[in-house]
C-alpha cells in the first residue's frame, strides 16, 4: 500500500497513530494530579513536536543519507519563517501560501548556499554551511532590518496592506492565521473524568503536513536516488571512479533538506505569525544536529524520536524549579533531601541545557547511532536469548573457493 | 595615512585573540587530528580563571566605623579585602589592582590540567572517530562546560579591571609624527598584543628549538614513523593539547579587560576562530597566526565609517565572505599543506 513495503507501512502506521492521537497519549495524567505537570498534550508544545519532527527529518535527508554534516540548516528555517510573515502581510492570512512560499525560499537560498558549499567535504563543508548561516543571521539581524525587524523580529501590525482579507479584525485585532475559515488557534476540549484533552486546529494541520513529509522520507529513502546518497556516504571516491558524478545528488539532497527546514519554518509562522533573527544562530543549527544524532542519524523514525525527546525535555525540564523540587524530596529525611536538592538544581529550569549538553556528549560517545541503535540493541539482547547467534554475513565472508584450474 | 594606521591597530587586538585561538586549534588538529569545537570554551575558561582571581582576592570582611556615618545616618560598614589585611593595604591593594596579569600564573596551571583530563578522559577515544563524531562530542562539551560556567557566574557579564597604570590610552600621533590625539590607542590592547606575540613566539621557539618540539613536528608529519621509531608520541601529543589548552586560556585571561567575560564568549570566538583557522590552512601553525591578525585588521577596516555608509552591514560578514572566497578559489587556504584533510 502506498508504495510502502510491509516493514515501512507499520513504521508508517504507527507513526499515524501517534500523531492523531498525540493529544490522548501525551496526557496520560489527570489534570489535578501531582504528575500533570509531565503532561505535554497542549498545542503549543505538541505543534513545536511536529514542526521539529519536520526540521529533523529533513536534516536527516543531508546527514544520515550522504553524511554532509551542515552546521547551517537553521538558516533556512529562518528564511522560511521571514519569506511566511510577509506572505501573511502582504497577501493573506490563509496558511497555505505562507507555508508555499516559505518551502520555495528556503529551497532558493540552499540551492545557493549549497551549490558552493557542496564543492567541499568533510569538515570545511561544515564550516562553509556555518560560515554562510552565521552570515545570513547578521545580515537578518542587522543590516536587513527594513525586511527581517532586526533585533526585535518581524511581527503582524494593524495596517498591514492585506490584499486578501483585511489587515484588522472587526474589533481592530490583528486576525489570525487560518486555513479557509478554520482557524490556527482554534480548540476543542474533551473532558473525561480526571483528564483533560485539547485538540487544536493547529496541531492537526502540522501532523498531516508532518505526515506527509514523513512519508515523502520514506520514499526517498527507499529510492534509487537515496540508495545514491547511500553510496555517497560510504565512499564517494569509488563512485567517482565508476564514472558518476555525485555531486547532482548531494545538491538536491541538500535543496530537499533545505525545504523541510523551510516548510518546518512556514509552519511556525502558521501557528504564530512572528519571526527573528535567533532562529538562525549557529547554535539553533545545532539543535537540529543533535535532535538527529539523538533519535539516530540515518533512522527514519529517530529524528522525529530525537525532536520529541528534546522538545519534551527543553519543556518540562525549564518548568521544574526549586520548590517543586524541594517538594518532591520531602519525603526524604532532613539533610539528604537538601543535599539532593542541591545536586540536581543545576540540571534543572534555567540549566536544561546542561542536562542537554550531557546527554548529548553520552550519546555521541556511547550510542553514536542514538536512540534507534539503542533499541535495536537491547531487542538484540532479548533475541538472542532463544535464537542462536546470526549466522555470518556471507557477503562479508565469503566461503573459500576452490581456486581455478584446481 | 593615520585613519589607516588606526585601523590596523584597531584590528591587532581582535586579531591577536583569533590568532591565539586559531593557533591552539591548528596544534590540537595538527597533532591529534581532532576537530575541536571547544576550544572556544577553553578560552572562556582562561577568562573566568581572572574572573576567579578577582573574586578571590577581593573577598572582604565587613567592620563598623562607629566614628563615620553613611548617609542614611547609621554607622558606616567598611569593606577590607583579607588580602589587604594579611599583607598590608599596599600589597593587598598591588595585588587586587593587578589580579589580571597574576591570574596568568593560575591560569597555566589550571588551563594545563583541564588540558589533560579533557585530552586523557574524552578526546582520547575520538582518534579513530569520523571528523562529524568529533565536532558533534566536543560540541556537546562547550555546551556542558559553558552551562557550568553559567550555573555559577550568572548569565551577565562581569567587568574586570586592567591594573591603573594601562587604564590611559597611547598617543601613536605624537610618537610617529602625526598630528597628537589622532591615533589614540588604549594602553592595553597594546599590550594585549605584545603578549600575544610573546606566547606565539614561545609557542613557535618551544616547537621549532627543543628536542620535544623537534618529535612533535616530525609526528605532526608522520606519526606512525615516529611511533616505530620507539618514540611514545600519543603521550607528547598529549602535552600539546595541554599547550594548546594553555594558549587559549592565556588568550582568555588577558581579553578580560577588552571585553567583560559572559559565558556565552567562547561560543562568539569559535566560530570565527574555526574561519580563521580554515583560511589560513587547516594544519598551517603560521598560516593561523597569519590569518588571525589578518582577519582581525579585515574587519576593523569594514568597520569604519566610510566603508560602511558604501557597504552596510559588511563588519558583520566580511569575515565569512572572506572565507568563503579563500575556500573556493584556494581550497587549502593560504599557506595548506599538501596531504591534510584531503578527503
Amino acid at each position: 500500500m502506498f508504495g510502502l513495503d510491509r516493514k515501512d507501512l507499520t513504521l508508517f502506521l504507527v507513526v499515524v497513530a501517534l500523531a492523531l492521537f498525540a493529544p490522548f497519549l501525551l496526557n496520560p495524567f489527570p489534570s489535578d494530579s501531582g504528575l500533570a505537570q509531565f503532561n505535554a498534550g497542549y498545542p503549543d508544545l505538541m505543534q513545536r513536536f511536529v514542526i521539529f519532527g519536520i526540521f529533523a527529518i529533513g536534516f536527516n535527508i543531508l546527514f544520515g543519507l550522504t553524511g554532509y554534516l551542515s552546521f547551517g540548516h537553521a538558516a533556512f528555517l529562518g528564511v522560511g519563517s521571514y519569506a511566511g510573515v510577509w506572505m501573511m502581510k502582504l497577501l493573506t492570512m490563509n496558511v497555505i501560501p505562507a507555508i508555499i512560499i516559505s518551502v520555495i525560499f528556503a529551497g532558493l537560498l540552499s540551492a545557493l548556499i549549497g551549490w558552493i558549499s557542496l564543492r567541499r567535504s568533510g569538515i570545511y563543508f561544515s564550516i562553509l554551511t556555518l560560515a554562510f548561516a552565521q552570515m545570513c543571521y547578521a545580515l537578518a539581524y542587522s543590516v536587513l532590518t527594513p525586511i527581517t525587524g532586526g533585533e526585535t523580529g518581524l511581527q503582524l501590525n494593524l495596517d498591514d496592506p492585506r490584499i486578501i482579507g483585511a489587515s484588522q479584525t472587526a474589533e481592530g485585532n490583528i486576525p489570525v492565521p487560518h486555513l479557509f475559515g478554520l482557524e490556527m488557534n482554534q480548540t476543542w476540549q474533551l473532558g473525561m473524568g480526571g483528564w483533560e484533552f485539547t485538540f487544536s486546529a493547529g496541531y492537526y494541520l502540522a501532523a498531516v503536513v508532518m505526515l506527509v513529509s514523513f512519508y515523502l522520507a520514506i520514499r526517498l529513502f527507499r529510492s534509487p536516488f537515496g540508495m545514491m546518497l547511500r553510496a555517497v556516504k560510504s565512499n564517494q571516491q569509488r563512485m567517482n571512479y565508476t564514472g558518476l558524478n555525485s555531486r547532482p545528488y548531494t545538491l538536491a539532497a541538500f535543496v530537499i533538506s533545505g525545504m523541510y527546514a523551510g516548510l518546518a519554518g512556514g509552519l511556525m509562522v502558521a501557528m504564530d505569525p512572528l519571526a527573528g533573527a535567533e532562529r538562525m544562530i549557529w547554535t539553533a543549527s545545532g539543535e537540529v544536529v543533535l535532535m538527529t544524532i539523538l533519535g539516530g542519524a540515518g533512522t527514519l523514525i529517530g529524528p522525529v524520536l530525537g525532536a520529541g525527546l528534546i522538545k519534551y525535555l527543553e519543556n518540562i525540564l525549564s518548568k521544574i524549579n526549586k520548590g517543586v523540587l524541594e517538594q518532591w524530596f520531602a519525603v526524604m529525611p532532613d539533610g539528604i533531601d537538601t543535599f539532593l536538592v542541591t545536586i540536581v538544581y543545576p540540571f534543572i529550569g534555567k540549566g536544561w541545557h546542561l542536562t542537554l549538553g550531557i546527554i548529548f556528549m553520552l550519546v555521541v560517545i556511547f550510542l553514536p547511532g542514538g536512540l534507534v541503535e539503542g533499541a535495536q540493541r537491547i531487542g538484540k539482547l532479548f533475541r538472542r536469548t532463544r535464537k542462536p547467534a546470526a549466522t555470518d554475513d556471507p557477503e562479508h565472508h565469503p566461503k573459500p573457493q576452490p581456486h581455478v584450474g584446481e | 595615512m593615520d585613519a589607516i594606521i588606526l585601523q590596523i591597530l584597531n584590528g591587532l587586538d581582535k586579531g591577536s585573540a583569533y590568532a591565539l585561538i586559531a593557533l591552539g586549534l591548528t596544534l590540537i588538529f595538527g597533532t591529534l587530528g581532532v576537530v575541536n569545537f571547544a576550544h572556544g570554551a577553553l578560552f572562556m575558561l582562561g577568562a573566568f580563571v581572572a574572573v576567579t582571581l578577582n573574586k578571590i582576592l577581593t573577598l572582604s570582611f565587613t567592620t563598623v566605623d562607629e566614628t563615620r556615618t553613611d548617609f542614611l545616618g547609621n554607622p558606616a560598614k567598611i569593606e577590607t579585602p583579607y588580602v589587604e589585611a594579611w599583607f598590608g593595604p599596599e600589597v593587598g591593594g598591588w595585588m587586587i589592582e593587578w589580579s589580571v596579569p597574576l591570574a596568568i600564573l593560575v591560569a597555566i596551571p589550571v588551563m594545563a590540567l583541564i588540558g589533560l583530563v579533557m585530552e586523557r578522559g574524552l578526546i582520547k577515544h575520538f582518534y579513530k572517530r569520523p571528523h562529524a563524531d568529533q565536532i558533534l562530542v566536543t560540541f556537546g562539551l562547550a555546551i556542558v562546560l559553558q552551562e557550568i560556567v553559567k550555573f555559577y557566574y550568572g548569565a551577565n557579564p562581569i567587568p574586570t579591571p586592567a591594573p591603573e597604570a594601562f587604564k590611559g590610552s597611547f598617543d601613536f600621533g605624537a610618537l610617529l609624527g602625526f598630528d597628537p590625539m589622532t591615533i589614540i590607542y588604549p594602553y592595553w590592547r597594546l599590550v594585549y598584543f605584545l603578549f600575544a606575540m610573546v606566547v606565539i613566539g614561545a609557542v613557535f621557539a618551544f616547537l621549532q628549538f627543543t628536542t620535544f618540539g623537534m618529535v612533535v613536528r616530525a609526528g605532526m608529519a608522520d606519526r606512525e614513523t615516529v611511533g616505530l621509531l620507539g618514540i611514545n608520541i600519543d603521550r607528547r601529543f598529549t602535552i600539546m593539547f595541554a599547550i594548546a589548552a594553555i594558549v587559549a586560556g592565556l588568550a582568555g585571561v588577558m581579553y578580560t579587560p577588552i571585553l567583560s567575560p559572559n559565558y556565552h564568549m567562547g561560543m562568539d570566538f569559535l566560530v570565527l576562530s574555526f574561519v580563521v583557522v580554515v583560511v589560513g590552512g587547516m594544519g598551517s601553525l603560521p598560516g593561523a597566526v597569519l590569518s588571525g591578525f589578518l582577519l582581525g585588521i579585515l574587519q576593523s577596516f569594514a568597520s569604519m565609517s566610510q566603508v560602511t555608509s558604501v557597504l552596510p552591514g559588511i563588519n558583520q560578514i566580511i569575515i565569512y565572505l572572506v572565507a568563503i572566497i579563500v575556500l573556493l578559489t584556494r581550497p587549502r587556504g593560504l599557506m595548506g599543506r599538501k596531504g591534510v584533510m584531503e578527503e
